[in-house]
């Protein structure tokens, strides 16, 4: 266990191009970008099955389906197609990040108690009303549930940014692999793994404050 | 991809021998680990939220950081097999870890106290009734982990091992699309075959599911 690279200053230095403080703001980018572009798509989907119960067997079956893309692969294959760069990294995130925000809005929606739903139509709220001011936030535990394991998995899966040149903290692992320099690839490891840790916090935070307090008893 | 298929098959075939041991091994000895493991987290109540937030912990280290790291820690060589095998085991029981304690907990309380007054002893109200009880939400978990082993040895191949992971570098390397499209689609088949044959187990073992 070989600390030196993680702990020495002059790989903290802020703005300096790999610096670790660097990457992690650059790791940080692809994450919350995909994770973005990736609720934008899949949340009104999600919300849409949730609601009319139409077309619930894509939202069943898109967990697995995409837990089994393997995202390597994806990227490989659009780095080939596209060429290097930031899209092909950003689109092969979000594929990975949509399947566990869709599943989750659907299983929020339809864990709600029907009662409650029709309480909301016999008050004469409209279709949308009942979308948004009953319906998503009763959905919203289970569907920060999904988020928050979205966002544990683009975190550690953007490390593979690196791997077709991009910038990410999977700098540390795959140059630290490349010059054999274990302490630099036991840095990568350190930070990723606490960076994860630290999101899935902010989140649970986020959480806490998005959801109803009438909620906090069925979570 | 056919042609690619066709004047490859020798490579292919391998590759993909090689990744369904490195992705099923792992499940194996993970579900061994997690068994007692998860009944220990329920047994000792005090253990069970230190228990979830290990795994948590645990499954949130990137692969790719975990493949390269272990060599450091276990001694083995850069190139060996066995660190793909062992990271993989760590997230599998990660995951099945807080699922066997999860499933164990959800049992009916009115259900083990029934086989308690019938006389069942711990370890075979555990093995008879329990275990089996908890079955669904435990397969449940293991499909999750056997999906996801599948898709993540590919990631191996940035360290040189990862059965149809090296079809991704090969193509990559030589800007070449075939041999991509092929591990891709190889890789997900072989993810809905052991999908699926985990869920005809499930049927044959948990007849009681279907008839509620």
């Amino acid at each position: 266990m070989n600390l030196s690279y993680l702990l020495d200053p002059a790989h903290w230095e802020l703005g300096a191009p790999y610096s670790i403080p660097t990457l992690i703001l650059a790791h940080l980018g692809y994450t919350v970008l995909a994770l973005l572009i990736g609720t934008v798509v899949a949340l009104p989907v999600g919300l849409y099955i949730g609601h009319t119960g139409r077309g619930s067997f894509l939202a069943i079956n898109a967990g697995n389906a995409g837990r089994s893309l393997p995202t390597l692969g994806l990227l490989m294959l659009l780095v080939t197609l596209l060429g290097l760069g930031l899209l092909p990294v950003l689109i092969a995130l979000t594929v990975l990040v949509i399947p566990p925000i869709l599943t989750s809005t659907y299983a929020g929606m339809r864990s709600l108690d029907h009662r409650v739903v029709d309480a909301a139509r016999g008050m004469g709220m409209r279709s949308w009303q009942v979308l948004t001011r009953v319906e998503l936030p009763m959905a919203l535990p289970v569907l920060m549930g999904g988020f928050r394991s979205a966002a544990l998995q683009v975190v550690a899966t953007a490390t593979v940014a690196a791997a077709v040149g991009l910038s990410g903290l999977g700098r540390l692992l795959i140059d630290g692999l490349a010059v054999n320099d274990y302490s630099r690839v036991l840095a990568g490891a350190i930070v990723v793994a606490v960076l994860a840790v630290l999101v899935d916090l902010f989140l649970a935070l986020v959480q806490r404050w998005i959801v109803s307090p009438g909620l906090k008893g069925i979570e | 991809m056919i042609e690619y298929l066709r004047n490859n098959a020798d490579t292919v075939w391998l590759a993909l021998q090689e990744h369904v041991w490195l992705a099923l091994l792992p499940v194996l000895f993970g579900f061994v680990i997690a068994l007692p493991v998860g009944y220990l987290g329920v047994r000792f109540p005090v253990l069970y939220h230190p228990l979830v937030n290990t795994c948590g912990v645990l499954y949130s280290i990137p692969s790719l950081a975990l493949f390269v790291f272990l060599p450091v820690v276990l001694g083995t060589k850069v190139l060996s097999p066995v660190n793909i095998v062992v990271a993989l085991t760590i997230y599998t029981v990660a995951l099945l870890a807080r699922t066997v304690a999860d499933g164990l907990r959800s049992v009916d309380p009115v259900v083990v106290q029934a086989a308690t007054a019938m006389g069942y002893r711990r370890v075979r109200r555990l093995t008879g009734v329990e275990l089996p009880m908890a079955l669904p939400v435990i397969l449940a978990g293991l499909r999750v982990a056997t999906v996801s082993n599948i898709s993540l040895v590919s990631v191996g191949a940035l360290i040189g091992i990862g059965g149809l992971g090296q079809l991704f570098t090969r193509g990559f390397q030589l800007f070449y699309i075939e041999p991509i499209l092929v591990g891709i689609v190889l890789s997900v088949l072989l993810a809905g075959l052991a999908d699926l044959i985990i869920v005809l187990v499930q049927r044959a073992v948990t007849p009681w599911t279907r008839a509620v």
